[in-house]
């Protein structure tokens, strides 16, 4: 299977030291590991928001280095551990991403659409300020579904939803991502949905690699 | 037309009692300002005796050299006017962009004012140049000012949101399109208020100046609304170039925000 991220010998402050990892395409990558340890730092830099200070990250066997940082950041798309939301309604979160990725809007259908995949039953012209800090998370969610990246990098998407929203959402989540053959790699607490839904596990402490099965 | 009138000695002096019995009030209302009133009165006067002697100099002697040399003069004291004034810190680098925003803008507004608009002949002569440039200068610096301050703390204040838009797709300058407009309005605000207010509910420094020194108001007007169009024209080209390049100088090559 071909490799969609390749790390080696990569080491960022004192934060990050990892000698190497492979993550594959199409799979459902989950990195675990104590609050802390690196995890958001890992994925920033997968997102080249941020680089490092040795060593290399390859996407599709190109260096970042060699990538132009926004087209890379429109295929590999980070949905952040508390996303900010934007002023201005349910539909403008929604769309801000199209301009911002210079992609022509969708219909309102398609938005409700996402919105049921993230269980978010709301009207479109609602105020989104307005809604609970589950809620906004799932929003961000919807936004980054719509924009349909090659990869999705989602830090900690369930840590503001109930079990059973988690169980519903995450289920969701992942058959819309093997349905369009994309690859995930996922921050996650949830021993649950690490049990349901990785198929390959990093795990991380202070900075390190510790285990990788899958 | 009636000439101006030379306040003598004991004019000025009856202008002074003024202020002294304003600080004593102050004083007896017990707000412990009377010394700044004081000092602030007292710079004033001898700002003002010195510029007039060395203007009164340069007139006579008009010379190239000078309106260019006072020109520049006026432009680097607005420069380093705009450093200390803001509060927050600034990079040398966008230091380096308030400079050659003030002076590219400023230059460029000059020289079409003075050439194509007055057609000052000579086009040095210093007592049309030097004044004309002072209030571009002015109003320009009170705009930029305005426009660092605003996009440096939008910039501070919103980098989530300049950090959320680049994770989404965007450029640098798509994610900082909001704030970058914000700071052109907050810069443009002062001026466009004075051009709405002017002549209703304030006559303009020079116009007042031009009056009271025996010009007919006609005329004063003629000038007044050139030079206001002169400084909504370079306040708006300084502070356009401004936000245009400084809000790059938050981001790095890799389309990263600066830590
Ligand atoms: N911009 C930064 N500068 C310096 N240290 C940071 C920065 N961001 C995070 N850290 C530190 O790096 C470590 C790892 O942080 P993070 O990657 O957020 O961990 P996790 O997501 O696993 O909880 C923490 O000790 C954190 O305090
Ligand atoms: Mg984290």
């Amino acid at each position: 299977m071909a490799h969609m991220f390749t790390l080696r010998g990569l080491k960022y402050k004192e934060i990050l030291d990892i000698v190497e990892l492979d993550i594959h395409e199409h799979r459902i990558t989950c990195i675990v590991g104590e609050s802390g340890s690196g995890k958001t730092t890992l994925l920033r830099l997968l997102n080249h928001l941020i680089s490092c200070d040795e060593g290399e990250i390859w996407f599709q066997n190109t260096p970042l280095s060699k990538w132009d940082p926004v087209e890379l950041r429109r295929k590999v798309m980070m949905l952040s551990q508390m996303p900010a939301i934007f002023e201005g309604t349910v539909r403008d979160n929604l769309l801000i991403g199209f301009k911002f990725c210079e992609k022509p809007p969708v219909e309102d259908g398609q938005l409700l659409d996402v919105l049921k995949i993230v269980r978010l039953p709301k009207d479109l012209s609602q105020d989104s300020n307005s809604l609970s800090g589950g809620e906004k998370q799932r929003l961000a969610m919807a936004r980054v579904l719509l924009l349909g990246p090659q990869v999705f990098l989602l830090d900690e998407p369930s840590s503001a939803l109930d079990e059973e929203t988690t169980q519903f959402v995450m289920e969701q989540l992942v058959h819309h991502v093997k349905r369009l053959n994309k690859t995930m790699i996922m921050v996650t607490h949830s021993r649950a949905v690490v049990q349901a839904f990785a198929e390959h596990v990093v795990e991380i402490k202070k900075g390190k690699i510790v285990t990788r099965e899958g | 037309m009636q000439g101006s009138i030379d306040l003598s000695i004991w004019q000025l002096t009856a202008a002074y009692i003024f202020i002294l019995l304003l600080i004593l009030i102050v004083r007896l209302k017990g707000i412990p300002r009377e010394k700044e009133i004081l000092i602030s009165s007292l710079r004033m006067t001898i700002q003002l005796v010195l510029v007039g002697y060395i203007l009164a100099y340069v007139f006579e002697h008009s010379h190239p050299f000078y309106a260019l040399v006072i020109t520049a003069i006026m432009l680097i004291f607005s420069i380093y006017n705009i450093f200390n004034r803001t509060k927050s810190p600034l990079s040398p680098e966008i230091k380096k962009i308030i400079a050659l925003s003030m002076t590219l803008g400023i230059l460029v507004s000059l020289i079409y004012f003075v050439l194509v608009v007055l057609q000052v002949s000579p086009w040095y002569e210093p007592r049309y140049v030097i004044p004309i440039a002072g209030m571009i200068i002015g109003n320009s610096m009170t705009g930029i000012s305005l426009g660092v301050k605003t996009l440096v703390e939008g910039m501070t204040t919103h980098k989530q949101l300049v950090e959320a838009a680049l994770i989404l797709g965007a450029t640098p300058k798509m994610a900082s399109k909001q704030i970058v407009n914000n700071a052109f309005d907050a810069a443009m605000l002062p001026t466009i208020n004075s051009m709405v207010g002017m002549g209703i509910v304030f006559l303009p420094g020079m116009m007042t100046g031009q009056i009271l020194g025996g010009a007919s108001p006609v005329v004063a007007i003629e000038y007044q609304i050139a030079v206001m169009l002169g400084i909504v024209g370079s306040v708006s080209l300084t502070v356009l170039l401004f936000v245009q390049l400084g809000y790059k100088t938050f981001f790095n090559s890799r389309c990263q925000i600066k830590s």
